[in-house]
């Protein structure tokens, strides 16, 4: 596939969003400048960037718990991500949400759940509402591979194929739920192979391949917007942190040995993506210094943001509950 | 007499049932290995293997009615929630089966399990994760509902609960894992249905359960300094609810007040209220004082959140409001 160099050059900016992010929001814990849990997405960067990249900014995504990496990779404020995740009134959610409901509507985030599954449905119900008005967008939904063995997500699926809805189902296949192997709990070798019981079409991606993610999904986007229904795709890709910051009771434990996490940390979907345009050639030294700099800057910025942005006032508490206006039926 | 915490209490519990009876089996997400969330299950699958130490898929709906399913074979389930928030996704095989089965049947099938939950709001984790649906579960009838405060309570009624027969929703405070207290030696149970007096006192009976009993026990110190002797109240077991506890309180005291950590509307708080007024309205000074949760998903910030949590505060000016004290 002829990748034109900006969408290249995109990507690689908006992993490195994330994962400058996602360091300063590891430090801000660390320093307990917010509380509440958080679960970062490093290491699973070109799952969500190469999806994403294959979109359309009218397209819509949901997440789940583990959803910094989302918003940024559709192209979603980091100041506002930020600043939500320190509770903040600037925050997307005006600090109501929090890391586990980071929601922005304008770039077609419909919401996170942190019940695990429960958006799977969420990104479907979407796909209806441009079938039914006859749009042209899609939608997508990233889940785990956890989240795959609850009844919405299989429900969500055959519901999808058997109505032709446009959405593209996209498992993140990071191997564990919490500290359990997928492979104690899915009983076919990869996710994607349930695809054939829902008469989808089921891709196995490599996860830290964010070109791979991208075709992957151009195809997946293209069969939707054709109205030939939707897709499973799976990458297979890594947490290289622990499961979740702070929930505080959720130890670190031997579920993952050192070797494997060190031999997944090689895979760096970073790296492959930066090596991959300097011996091509694509990109110089000096862009892709440029890419880690300005990255940094933005997520630093994001900070200072999120620090300064105010506190909602506790008379916020009840807003936001109703809709401000009725919504009378023509 | 031993000083153990609650997460301590519970997990004797589980052991006793674990060696006891070649039918128990728990089963839930991370508990083997990992030892779940809590830390409950540390070290139980080393000592009783994976036979009995089951790690489930994410699939509450399932594990749970599979659950009802094993007990109704014969064998003695006990089911760890990681949050009873996430017993949501699961309420068909609660609520329409591990409780209607018996009666449903006409009696022949039984379904002796234990769900066990933490609970509770305060740890910001916004809307989805901070829920207390052992308050709408106590209302289902064929279930019952037991929330234990202090260790020697959480071994007592964890055995009440295994040796039941029903299903029991265990609600754990899942702030509360930590706290410490006496706990007797020996097989003392402590009855499933029957209500405690924390703290004796004539002029004023306070009611709640789980985390509501710490915010009730500050109230009651408060109230003490100016010489108000507060008789504080934890339910222990929201279903079956023992009115006769807590109406031989207000006998005493001619004044209630109710706690609730979850919203205040509906709920097991606002049933004991109810009771109270059709039980003992000719005793009571003034309308029962009713405090809880504010009726508003959870908000994520602290701030917003623990206004939407009940304080101390509010405790004592809602006995204003009634009683002018
Ligand atoms: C219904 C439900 N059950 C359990 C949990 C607790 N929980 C939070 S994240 C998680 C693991 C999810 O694993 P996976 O779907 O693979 O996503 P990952 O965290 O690996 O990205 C669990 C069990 C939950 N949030 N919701
Ligand atoms: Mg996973």
């Amino acid at each position: 596939m002829n990748i034109p160099k900006d969408k290249l050059m995109l990507m690689l900016e908006r992993m490195w969003l994330i994962r400058n992010f996602e360091l300063k929001v590891i430090e801000a814990h660390k320093t307990g400048e917010f509380a509440g849990g958080a679960h970062p997405y490093i290491g699973e960067e070109a799952v969500a960037v190469g999806a994403c990249i294959a979109m359309r900014d009218t397209d819509y995504i949901a997440g789940n718990h583990r959803s910094h990496g989302h918003p940024i990779a559709k192209g979603a404020s980091l100041n506002k991500a930020m600043a939500e995740i320190f509770g903040r009134r600037d925050g997307y959610c005006k600090g109501k949400g929090g890391s586990m409901h980071l929601a922005d509507f304008s770039v077609g985030i419909l919401g996170e759940s942190g019940i695990v599954g429960s958006s799977v449905p969420i990104a479907t119900g979407a796909a209806l509402a441009s079938k039914l008005q006859k749009k042209d967008f899609v939608s997508a939904v990233f889940f785990g591979d956890g989240a795959s063995n609850q009844g919405a997500c299989h429900e969500s699926m055959n519901l999808a194929s058997v109505w032709k809805l446009p959405v593209i189902f996209i498992c993140e296949n990071n191997q564990y739920a919490v500290t359990t192997s997928y492979k104690s709990t899915v009983a076919v070798e990869h996710v994607s192979d349930r695809a054939s019981a829902y008469n989808m079409p089921g891709v196995l991606v490599d996860g830290q391949d964010c070109i791979a993610m991208y075709e992957a999904m151009t195809e997946a986007v293209r069969r939707a917007r054709a109205g030939e229904g939707p897709t499973l795709l799976e990458g297979l890709t890594y947490r290289f942190e622990e499961h979740s910051l702070g929930l505080g009771k959720i130890r670190r434990s031997e579920y993952r040995t050192e070797d494997e996490i060190n031999s997944w940390r090689k895979r760096d979907p970073i790296v492959i993506h930066e090596d991959r345009l300097l011996k091509s050639e694509i990109a110089s030294q000096a862009e892709v210094q440029h890419v880690r700099d300005h990255t940094e800057k933005l997520s630093m910025e994001a900070l200072e943001f999120a620090r300064k942005s105010p506190w909602p006032e506790v008379s916020e508490l009840f807003e936001d509950m109703w809709a401000d206006k009725t919504m009378p039926i023509p | 007499m031993a000083e153990l915490t609650i997460r301590q209490a519970i997990q004797r519990g589980l052991e006793e049932a674990l060696q006891n009876d070649p039918n128990v089996f728990i089963m839930g997400e991370d508990i083997g290995k990992y030892g779940g969330a809590y830390a409950v299950t540390s070290g139980f699958l080393e000592k009783y293997g994976p036979k009995r130490i089951k790690d489930t898929p994410i699939s509450e709906a399932t594990f749970i009615g599979a659950g009802v399913g094993a007990a109704a074979a014969g064998l003695r389930p006990v089911i760890e929630i990681m949050s009873i928030s996430f017993s949501l996704v699961a309420f068909d095989q609660i609520v329409n089966m591990a409780a209607n089965l018996r009666y449903m049947s006409g009696g022949q099938i039984k379904v002796p399990m234990v769900i066990r939950a933490p609970t509770g709001a305060g740890a910001q984790l916004a809307a989805t994760h901070s829920q207390s649906f052992e308050t709408w579960l106590a209302e289902v009838p064929g279930i019952k509902c037991v929330a234990p405060s202090t260790p020697a309570d959480a071994l007592g009624l964890l055995r009440s609960a295994l040796s039941d027969g029903n299903t029991v929703i265990f609600a754990e405070p899942a702030q509360m894992y930590g706290v410490k207290g006496d706990v007797p030696d020996g097989r003392f149970t402590v009855p499933i249905g029957k209500a405690s007096v924390q703290r004796s006192g004539g002029d004023v009976t306070l009611v709640s359960y789980g985390h509501g009993m710490r915010v009730l026990h500050s109230a009651a110190e408060d109230l003490a300094k100016r010489g108000i002797e507060a008789e504080v109240v934890d339910l222990r077991s929201l279903s079956p609810l023992d009115m006769d506890t807590i109406v031989a309180s207000v006998h005493k005291t001619n004044r209630a007040l109710t706690l609730d950590m979850a919203r205040r509307t509906g709920g097991i708080m606002a049933e004991v209220a109810a009771r109270l007024q059709e039980a003992a309205s000719d005793w009571l000074d003034g309308p029962v004082a009713r405090v809880g949760a504010e009726d508003v998903p959870w908000p994520y910030n602290r701030e917003l959140e623990q206004e939407a949590l009940p304080r101390v505060e509010d405790v004592l000016a809602s006995l204003k409001k009634s009683y002018g004290i």
